[in-house]
Formats: structure tokens, C-alpha cells, sequence
């Protein structure tokens, strides 16, 4: 059994290279994927695969040339004694080596040159061009080649054509020539071989016909036989595709002739061309097609379409053919309605083409939109009938909705909060209705509702027959609408300064008219109004641009004396809802004047920011870009909504670390240069703990989202731990103290207390959360110079902080002017109706409302005493500004915070205090 | 080294040569009160900006105004070229430095710095940066290479603002009467000089051509010089008897240049020899 197989191993043939054997442990090696197979030429270099088209491989190195650098300069040296010479460089110097080599595009081997070549011409060739001649674009400029061509003729030939011989003539006497010409069987076709060239001389010709007697012809040109040996497998007389032939000879046409008419051409084959036409060429029996050889291939696509052929078959009409455009009378009008439908197809049994087309479709082109056409749909607004206030909330709803004069360019914010909630599809507020009412004192309400009811019965009746009270648009006759406003403002119109209030400033003409308009009012003109309205107007306009001025005064007359001194105006463009803020903002300068009194230049008075110069600048300057690839310029800004509460928020980092900051800050400036005042703090401690976690935690929300806007600042800690030190034992303890309590307190006591502010209409609440205020803004303000790189992110803090601003938001509200003056700088104005709903779902918790009650009292107390400080303070630190220049925006704020800071110290010690009782 | 210039009220500038006290060339063509003028690296040109809150950019053989840069809200307090003179820096009181091209003609600056939020009283350049002190008492410092912004708060509104000749330094005059040196790369104090007058003027600063001392105007006719490591006057130059508006210190030469009162005076040292 052993020595058969051995002998069987013998027996087999082994092809390729056998696996290496697997050695034990040994994992089976991985196939390389295809990817990563690479191909290389013989020197090394790698060579990609392209598409056929292209040849296979990419010339050079990628598709570029030579190397990976891609052309390599050479070194240009020139001396005096070696002068460097002009090199012109030909296409081999950009070629690759195999290119030069024996196979490659251009080879270098050594070849017999034209000079030591025999003198015969090669007839084929010759032929070959001559066809050419024939077929080519412009027939006969190879002729041209010849007589351009350096004549190459041998001494033979110089001597025939000296006897007269011509080219193409045989040699030897001159003949008659007999007219006996066979012709080839026309029937025949000769697939297979072709006969050779030569030998189809006799094949020709045409003008045999007629031959005067007396002529005679030099002998035909013998084309001497060839006697190759047959050395190859082919049939008989098998000649491959000449390449000069397939080169010029054919064109796509003759392909096709094959088929069509191929029984005349296939007897002619390339015979002497001199008389026959390039055009009967064809090839037979020789491989049809476009050779690889052949150039012009395009040729076949250009002539052979699909409309050359029949698609169907059908029987010939008879005439069909005969007649163009120019068939007879009823040959034609047969054939018309065929024409007409066009219809191809095959018609159904029982079916027949209807005679009468059906009426076309009539389309209706859309209708085309006014200029100003906004695809927005508009809500009415839905005024709640029965509402106490109705007529005011009504003014107060159209005036602001109008107020940007043109319903067409109102923008979104010009809705009031309302009309704001309708849209978004919210539930009414619990809440009191935001009203102006609110704002206006006992006695003014009153007055109103009183003159309010006057009116309305007045109207009433009016309305009613005149007017449906829902339509909007229709405006109120005039001297009505008058009277009813008339009516409304009654005389504390005389008070309405439209001087520095503008409700119509985007439409100079139209604030014009309404000023005059008001001035008219003032005087108790009524008639007059009329005559400031633009004239050109139609009535309908001027009754409505009446009422609207009406309600402008009126809303204003309210608001404009309280609260104009309170507003400038608007940094930004009311209707870009998205504001352009600086993302690094150089922050307080507060403690940074205490770090320049102390000389501590350095960290503390230094700000860092990414700048980006212009590309230009630096192209200028030589410096390269330092952002390549940024498109800022300047410090780097960020897109933020403008009303959006994340403005002043950032996620927040974990509450703990903040309080701790918070608490080093409040030690801070307690050590700094505040004494303590215990007497203040007499109100029952509780309370009082429970304030100030909320305070903190206001704070911590405010400074939060004031660090947002502001870089993150150099440790300011050292400072603060080089002044504490002096105080030594006191201040480890509070901060033990703050540390236990650092923890937050429960969600309930915020909720407890937010709700209490907006719960409470009366005066006491206001002052209250005015109290709550006062210490958190300045808290926020002093810890936001403090607050070390803040974008940390705890979600579960983000709810709370958003609450706690929101409320502060709240606050603000009441116009204390503190509190004005710290939410100011938070940027554009909260809607006020974001106040009041969000919190009142907490209200039912009753118990927590008598807590807050009696706070309230004490807090009374507390806070007529703060207020006396307060003003000490103030005034104290605005000596201390006085000797300073006025500053932009930043400065306001430093004092701001200058005083705050000294409320700081009084609120933000209370729970220190409070644990060490 | 060899060339002065001065601009003043009479909407001119004035080309000297300090040397030889001869006047080579007036330039004519600002609306208002030129504020500042600076010339270029190769003495061809020269950028000037006043108060008709133009830059101008003056061609000094021919005396014609090449081109004017409008664009500032205010006037011009200071200009200066850069190294190769393709850029002119100008800061105003309208709070923005503006960066100008020389080479092409656009009339809009390349970059407006608008960081500042008091106007600018000084600007500096140096290879890669752009120096500006402005009056809401912050120095701050552009660099164009790392793409910062430095901005050091010194309080007191800046008058003017210089590098040392290392680039180590920057040296800043402020209206608290004190000059201060900061170290450019962490902003640190390095020393402070005081005993000058200088409350309500925009006065210079200068170093002197090595570095050792540091030089101020002040507005009771002194010019006053400092040790620059010891921080002690080493030398107050009584000039005249107003302010002493402006100075300049040659850039190699122990040779100081100051401007009181509608006259330049030029100080040195009697074996000086002009280059």
C-alpha cells in the first residue's frame, strides 16, 4: 500500500506553489483584502488600475509624473565657465523607461531607417493612400503628401520614367487592349478569403465600352506574384485584417453595404483604384468591424439609428412610394386622418377613433399674489367677552398689535403675550391678567371703571347698530370712535408727552400725523383730527389710522411718564430674534480696580481671549494664520435668542462647588472691607435660613447665567485667600458651617416661596420678592467675577435653575428701582406675561402661605431699615465714583454692583450667623 | 533717525530735519487738525490722522495725498504703519482700530477692532502685533501670530502705550500720573514710575535706545526720565512752560525730540554726532 501511493505521488503534477504547512498553534493567516492588494511594475513602482478605456494602468506615479512629489525641478547651474544650456525637452524626457523599451510607446531599438531601405515602393501602402485620398473629408490632399514628400526613387525608376514610363503602367510595348473581361457571378458571395489585392487588378473596369482602334494602351502592371511560404495554420489564401486597410480603407458605411448590396462590390475588390470609386470598397470575407486598430469608430454610431429601419411590417401601398408632398388630391386626403391622431396602436373590436377631439381642459392659472403677501395665517385675536376689563384689554391688544403700524410688517413680537399663547395653543393663566390696571393706583382704577361703564352703555347701543364688535378691520365712524376716547382718556390726556415717544417711528408720516393728532386732542379739538389724516387715503384707512391713534395715546399716556425714564433704547432691532453676542466678554472690572490698588498685575487684571485676524491682515503683516480655517474675524461671537431665558444660562455645575464659591465669595468680601452688622438680624432664625438658601440659589442661577456671557476668569481665589487671611479661626469655622450646608434644600421650599411672589398682588409681596431680590442680584453680581470656567453639565440641576431665574423674572417686575436696575443689564425686557402663569400651579399649598405671611411682616420691618442703609451706602459709593470718568455700559454696572455688594454683606451672612447663635 | 515730523492744528504736516532745524516739506490736504502722523520703514511714505476723522496716506517727494481712509466715527487719535508699510493701523476716539490696506484700493478697512469701549489714545505695532491703549483703561494687545487678545486693565485711562526695544515689555502712560511697565506675556507689573504730571493731556511715553531708561511728558513743562530696572527719576528735563504734548526718542542714537507749546525742541548731548 506504501510503495502504490508513493508511486501515485509520482504520478501527480503539482502546479503553483504549495501552503506552507500550518505549525501548531499557529493562526491561519488572514487573505489579504482586496483593497490592500497592490500592483507593482517591474521596478517597484505601484501602478493603479484604471478603467479599459484608459488603457489599464495610470501613467506615472498616480497619474502624475515620476515621483511621489511629482515632477522633481533640476538643479539650474550656470558659471561663467560652464554656461548652462537651453535644454529643450522633447516627450521622451517625460516618459517612463518601459515607455523607450522595446515594447513600450516610443522604441529606441535599432530599426532600418528610411535611407537604407529598399527603394520599391510598397504599392499596398500606397493604395492604401490613395483610397484614403479618396475617402477622406477633403478628397485628394494625400496627393498633396506625395509632392511634399521627399522623393525617394531609385535609379531604375529614373530611368523608366525617363523613357516614359508612368506609374501604374506595366512595362513593355504597347497593346491593344481586349475588350475580354470576366466578370465575377454577381450571384456570388465570397465570405472566407479574400483575393489577394494584386491579383483583383483585371476586375475593373468601366469605360471598356468604347475603345477607338487605334489606341493603344501600355501593358497592364503586372503585379508580381509573391511566393511566401505558407508557414501558418490559417485556411488558404487567409489574409488577417490589413491594418492599412482597416485603417483608411472602410468606414462604417461599407460595414453596412455588406449586407445591403453586397453582390456587385464583392467582385470588386481593391483593385487599381486610380479608376474606381473609394466608395464601392468593401471588405469580404475579411473580419467586418471595428478593429482595434481602427481610429475612427465614432463613424458607426453616427450612421446607423434605429429610424433607418422598418419597426413594422406592413403590406406596401401602392402609391406609397411614389408620391411625396406632391401626391395627388385624393391620394392624400386618405391618408390624412391617420396622420392626424397619430395614434399607432392597435384599435379595439367595437372600438373606433372618435372624429371630434375632446374639448381641451381649461386650465386656470393660479391667482397671482399681492406684492406684500405674507403666507402666514393670521389669528384674530379672540377678545374674552365678559371680561372685566374689556375695552382696555382690547386697546391694550390692538394697540401693541398695531402699533408697528402696518399689520403686513408686524412682526412676532409685536403680539402680546396673549395673542402669543393663543398661537402656541396654551391653556390660560390662573394668574391675574396682565393689565395695565394693575400698575395704576386704587384711585385711577376706579375712575376708569367708572368712566368705563359710562361708555360702554353709551356705545353700546352704537356698536350694535352700526358695527359687529368682532370685526376688526371695521373701523368705527369717526366722530364715534372719537367719542369713545375721548371718553376713555378723558382729561389726563393732557399729560400724554409725545415728544420722546414714538409708537410709529417706522413710519415718519404717520408719527407726524399722530402727533399732531395728539396735540389736537390736547387742545380738546375734535373736529380737527380730520385734518391731519393724509388725504389721500381712503376713508376706510383714515378711520382705522384714527382708532389707532386713539389707542397710541392712550396706551401711552399710561406707561410713557412711569416708565420712559426707566427704558433707553433698545440696543438691538426689536424684530431680529436672534442677537449677535460677543462669546468672551471682558468681565467686571470690579475686582479687577482692587487688584490694580493692590498692584497685583498679572492673572487678575488680565483677559485672554481667541482673536481672529483677518487673513488679510495677516497676509500683510507676514504672519501666517493663526485659524486657518476659522471664517471669524474679531473674538469669536455667538448666535443666541434674543428673548430666551438660556440666554443667562448655562447647564450648571454641580450645585455644590457653586455654593461653595458663592460662600467663599460672600467670606471674601465679608473679610474684605465690610464690618458685620448683628443687629440686623433679628427675626427668627429659621426664616432666615431658609431665605438665604434661596437667595443663594438664586444667585447661583443669575451668576450662572452671567458667567455664560463672560470668559472664565483667573482664579480670583488667591486674592481672596491672601485678604481672608488676617481672619483666621473664624472664617475655618464658617466655612465648615457652609459646608454642611452647601447641600440644596428640599424643591418644595423654592416652590413655597416663588409662589408666594406671585401669588400675592398686594404691595407686601412686592416688597418682599424686592427684598429677595436685592441680595440675590448682588450676589449674582459679585460672584459672577468669581466664577471659575462654568460649562459643566448637570441636567438635573438645569429645571431648577430655570425656575429660580424665571422667578426672578418675577420679581423684577414691580418697579423697584434696584431691581430695574439689575435686570436691565440682563438685556431685552421680559415679556410681562411670562410672569405670572408658570407658578400659580403650586398655589394650592396652603400652609406654606402662612408662613410666607408672616413673613411678610417681618420682613416689612426688616426692609424699611435696609432701605435707610441702602441709601447711606449709595451715596457713600458714588463718592467714591464721582472722580472717575464716565464710562460706557460696564460702568453702570460696577456701580451697581459697588452697591449691591454692600447689601451683600448684610443678607449673605445671615446663615454664618445664624449657626454660630 | 534723520527726519522729523510734526502735525498740528493748521490742517498740516511739517517735515523737518531736526538736525539741521530746516523745514523740507509741508503736506496740506487734512480738513481739520492733524493728530498723529507716522512714516514709513523707507521714508516714502507717510500716514497721518486728524480730526476730520480721515487717515491719509502721503506720498513725502511729491507731497500728495495717495489715498484717504474714511471711515473712523471720530477722530484719529494715532496712526501708525506696520513693519513694510502695507498696513495702516489708526485708532480713534470713536472707540475702533482700523486696520488699512496700503497695496490694494479698497476703502474699507481690513479689520476693525472694536474691543475697546472708550476711545483709543494710543496704538503700537511690532512684527505681529498691534499694541492700543484706550481710555477705558485697558491696554490690550492683538497678536496676530497665536490669534490672542490680551487685555490688561490698568484703571486709569490709557495715554499712551509703547513697546520696549526687546518686545519684552510694554510700557503704558495713564492719566493717574503714573507710567506703568507690564511684562507683555503675563501681564505682570514690572515697575511703576511716577512723580510726572499728567491728568488731563495725551502724553507720550518713550524708552530710550537701549532700554534703560524710561521717558515721559508731563504737563508741567518737564520731560521726566526713569530708571527703568530701579524705578527712580534719574532725570526731569525742564522744556518749557506748558505741556509738554509730545516726545520722541531716536531709535538708536541718544537723541530725544519734544513738542511743547507750537515748537519742537531736540535734545542731546553735545558730542553727538548725526548719522
Amino acid at each position: 500500500a506504501v510503495e502504490s501511493s508513493d508511486s501515485e505521488e509520482e504520478d501527480l503534477v503539482s502546479y503553483g506553489s504549495g501552503l506552507q504547512p500550518l505549525q501548531e498553534g499557529e493562526r491561519i493567516k488572514k487573505p489579504v483584502p482586496l483593497q490592500e492588494q497592490t500592483v507593482k511594475d517591474a521596478k517597484g513602482r505601484y501602478q493603479r488600475f484604471h478603467g479599459a478605456f484608459t488603457g489599464g494602468f495610470s501613467a506615472g506615479y498616480f497619474n502624475t509624473v515620476g515621483t511621489k512629489e511629482g515632477w522633481t525641478p533640476s538643479a539650474f547651474v550656470s558659471s561663467r565657465q560652464k554656461r548652462a544650456d537651453r535644454t529643450i525637452l522633447g516627450p521622451e524626457d517625460f516618459m517612463d523607461e518601459e515607455d523607450l523599451s522595446e515594447f513600450g510607446i516610443a522604441p529606441k531599438d535599432i530599426t532600418t531607417t528610411d535611407d537604407f531601405a529598399s527603394k520599391a515602393k510598397d504599392r499596398i501602402k500606397e493604395k492604401a493612400r490613395q483610397i484614403a485620398g479618396v475617402v477622406a473629408p477633403i478628397p485628394g490632399t494625400t496627393a498633396f503628401d506625395d509632392l511634399i514628400g521627399p522623393s525617394k526613387i531609385t535609379v531604375g525608376v529614373e530611368l523608366l520614367r525617363k523613357m516614359g514610363w508612368k506609374e501604374g503602367q506595366g512595362i513593355g510595348p504597347r497593346v491593344k487592349r481586349k475588350p475580354c473581361r470576366q466578370k465575377p457571378d454577381p450571384t456570388v458571395k465570397i465570405y472566407g478569403c479574400a483575393l489577394p489585392p494584386g491579383l483583383s487588378e483585371d476586375s475593373e473596369d468601366e469605360e471598356d465600352e468604347y475603345q477607338p482602334e487605334n489606341v493603344t494602351f501600355a501593358p497592364k502592371d503586372v503585379m508580381p506574384v509573391d511566393l511566401t511560404p505558407k508557414d501558418n495554420v490559417h485556411g488558404l489564401g487567409y489574409k488577417g485584417l490589413d491594418p492599412s486597410q482597416a485603417l483608411f480603407g472602410v468606414s462604417g458605411r461599407e460595414h453596412l453595404n455588406l449586407f445591403i448590396g453586397g453582390s456587385e462590390e464583392t467582385s470588386k475588390l481593391l483593385g487599381d483604384l486610380r479608376h474606381s470609386k473609394g466608395r464601392k470598397l468593401g471588405i469580404t470575407g475579411q473580419a467586418f468591424g471595428v478593429g482595434a486598430l481602427e481610429e475612427e469608430d465614432d463613424d458607426i454610431y453616427a450612421t446607423d439609428t434605429l429610424s433607418k429601419y422598418d419597426t413594422v411590417l406592413k403590406d406596401e401601398e401602392p402609391g406609397d412610394g411614389l408620391y411625396g408632398w406632391t401626391a395627388p388630391k385624393q391620394y392624400k386626403s386618405k391618408k390624412r386622418p391617420e396622420r392626424e391622431f397619430k395614434y399607432v396602436g392597435k384599435i379595439l373590436d367595437g372600438f373606433s377613433l372618435a372624429s371630434k377631439s375632446s374639448a381641451p381642459v381649461k386650465i386656470y392659472p393660479p391667482p397671482s399674489l399681492p406684492r406684500n403677501y405674507r403666507p402666514v395665517h393670521y389669528f384674530r385675536p379672540v377678545i374674552i367677552a365678559g371680561n372685566e376689563n374689556c375695552y382696555l384689554q382690547k386697546a391694550l391688544e390692538e394697540s401693541t398689535g398695531k402699533l408697528e403700524s402696518d399689520p403686513a410688517q408686524q412682526s412676532r413680537h409685536a403680539l402680546n403675550a396673549a395673542q402669543r399663547r393663543e398661537q402656541l395653543g396654551e391653556t390660560e393663566l390662573k394668574g391675574p391678567a396682565p393689565s395695565i390696571l394693575e400698575y395704576l393706583s386704587e384711585k385711577d382704577r376706579e375712575r376708569l371703571k367708572e368712566m368705563k361703564q359710562a361708555c360702554e352703555q353709551q356705545v353700546k347701543a352704537k356698536i350694535v347698530s352700526q358695527q359687529s364688535p368682532k370685526d376688526r378691520f371695521q373701523p368705527a365712524s369717526p366722530e364715534d370712535a372719537a367719542y369713545k376716547w375721548r371718553m376713555l382718556l378723558g382729561g389726563q390726556l393732557a399729560n400724554a408727552g409725545s415728544s420722546d415717544f414714538k409708537p410709529f417711528a417706522k413710519n415718519p408720516e404717520k408719527q407726524k400725523r399722530y402727533e399732531n393728532f395728539v396735540k389736537s386732542l390736547k387742545k380738546g379739538e375734535k373736529d380737527t383730527l380730520e385734518r391731519f389724516l393724509d388725504p389721500n387715503m381712503t376713508e376706510w384707512e383714515r378711520g382705522r389710522e384714527q382708532e389707532e391713534f386713539f389707542r397710541a395715546a392712550m396706551f401711552y399716556r399710561s406707561s410713557n411718564s412711569t416708565l420712559s425714564s426707566r427704558f433707553t433704547r433698545a440696543k438691538y432691532e426689536d424684530d431680529v430674534d436672534k442677537v449677535e453676542v460677543p462669546r468672551d466678554q471682558e468681565n467686571d472690572i470690579d475686582d479687577k480696580e482692587t487688584a490694580v490698588k493692590m498692584k497685583m498685575f498679572g492673572k487678575l487684571t488680565r483677559d485672554i481671549f481667541e482673536w481672529h485676524p483677518d487673513k488679510l491682515l495677516c497676509k500683510r503683516f507676514n504672519v501666517r494664520d493663526p485659524y486657518p480655517d476659522s471664517s471669524v474675524v474679531g473674538l469669536p461671537k455667538v448666535k443666541r435668542d434674543k428673548y430666551s431665558v438660556f440666554n443667562f444660562l448655562t447647564m450648571p455645575e454641580p450645585t455644590t462647588s457653586v455654593t461653595q464659591a458663592t460662600n467663599e465669595k460672600i467670606q471674601e468680601s465679608n473679610s474684605l472691607n465690610k464690618p458685620k452688622k448683628p443687629s440686623r438680624w433679628d427675626v427668627s432664625d429659621k426664616e432666615k435660613e431658609k431665605k438665604d438658601y434661596v437667595s443663594e440659589f438664586i444667585s447661583l442661577a443669575r451668576s450662572k447665567a452671567d458667567v455664560h456671557q463672560q470668559p472664565p476668569v483667573p482664579a480670583t481665589e488667591e486674592c481672596g485667600a491672601g485678604t481672608s487671611e488676617p481672619i483666621p479661626a473664624l472664617v475655618a469655622n464658617e466655612d465648615k458651617n457652609q459646608e454642611e450646608e452647601s447641600g440644596r434644600p428640599p424643591m418644595d421650599l423654592f416652590k413655597a416661596i416663588f409662589v408666594s411672589s406671585s401669588d400675592e398682588k398686594s404691595s407686601s409681596s412686592e416688597e418682599e420678592s424686592d427684598e429677595e431680590q436685592q441680595p440675590t442680584t448682588s450676589e449674582r453680581e459679585s460672584e459672577t467675577t468669581k466664577q471659575v470656567d462654568v460649562p459643566g453639565s448637570s441636567s438635573s440641576n438645569v429645571q431648577e435653575s430655570v425656575t429660580a431665574t424665571t422667578d426672578s423674572g418675577i420679581s423684577s417686575l414691580p418697579t423697584s428701582k434696584q431691581e430695574l436696575d439689575a435686570t436691565e443689564e440682563f438685556g431685552p425686557k421680559l415679556p410681562p406675561a411670562f410672569s405670572s402663569g408658570r407658578f400659580c400651579k403650586h398655589l394650592d399649598r396652603k400652609e406654606k402661605h402662612r408662613k410666607i405671611r408672616e413673613r411678610h411682616k417681618s420682613k416689612k420691618e426688616r426692609k424699611r431699615k435696609k432701605e435707610k442703609k441702602k441709601k447711606h451706602k449709595k451715596q457713600k459709593n458714588k463718592g467714591k465714583h464721582k472722580n472717575k470718568k464716565p464710562e460706557k455700559d460696564s460702568s453702570s454696572d460696577t456701580t451697581d454692583s459697588s452697591d449691591s455688594l454692600s447689601d451683600m454683606d448684610t443678607t449673605g451672612l445671615s446663615p454664618e450667623e445664624l449657626l454660630r447663635r | 533717525g534723520s527726519y522729523c515730523l510734526t502735525c498740528g492744528s493748521d490742517k498740516t504736516l511739517k517735515l523737518w530735519n531736526p538736525h539741521k532745524g530746516t523745514a523740507l516739506r509741508t503736506y496740506q490736504g487734512h480738513g481739520y487738525e492733524v493728530l498723529d502722523a507716522a512714516g514709513s520703514f523707507d521714508n516714502s511714505q507717510i500716514c497721518s490722522g486728524g480730526a476730520d476723522k480721515a487717515v491719509a496716506l502721503w506720498d513725502v517727494t511729491t507731497g500728495q495725498v495717495v489715498r484717504k481712509y474714511r471711515g473712523h466715527a471720530g477722530n484719529v487719535n494715532c496712526v501708525q504703519f506696520n513693519e513694510e508699510a502695507t498696513v495702516i493701523v489708526s485708532g480713534s476716539i470713536d472707540s475702533t482700530v482700523r486696520c488699512w490696506d496700503c497695496r490694494s484700493r479698497r476703502p474699507d478697512p481690513i479689520q476693525v477692532l472694536d474691543e475697546a469701549k472708550d476711545g483709543i489714545s494710543s496704538v503700537k505695532l511690532s512684527a505681529h502685533e498691534i499694541l492700543t491703549g484706550s481710555v477705558d483703561g485697558r491696554v490690550r494687545r492683538y497678536d496676530l501670530r497665536t490669534g490672542q487678545l490680551c487685555s490688561d486693565y490698568i484703571g486709569s485711562p490709557i495715554t499712551s502705550v509703547c513697546f520696549s526695544k526687546d518686545g519684552q515689555c510694554v510700557l503704558a502712560a495713564s492719566l493717574d500720573s503714573t507710567l506703568r511697565l507690564l511684562d507683555k506675556d503675563t501681564g505682570e507689573l514690572l515697575g511703576e514710575y511716577t512723580g510726572h504730571r499728567s491728568t488731563t493731556y495725551r502724553l507720550d511715553c518713550v524708552l530710550n535706545e537701549q532700554d534703560t531708561h524710561v521717558g515721559c511728558a508731563s504737563e508741567d513743562g518737564h520731560v521726566y526720565f526713569w530708571n527703568l530696572v530701579e524705578g527712580s527719576l534719574a532725570l526731569s528735563l525742564p522744556v518749557g512752560q506748558g505741556v509738554v504734548q509730545s516726545l520722541a526718542f531716536h531709535p538708536r542714537l541718544p537723541c530725544l525730540l519734544v513738542a511743547t507749546q507750537g515748537q519742537v525742541t531736540l535734545w542731546r548731548e553735545d558730542t553727538f554726532q548725526p548719522e
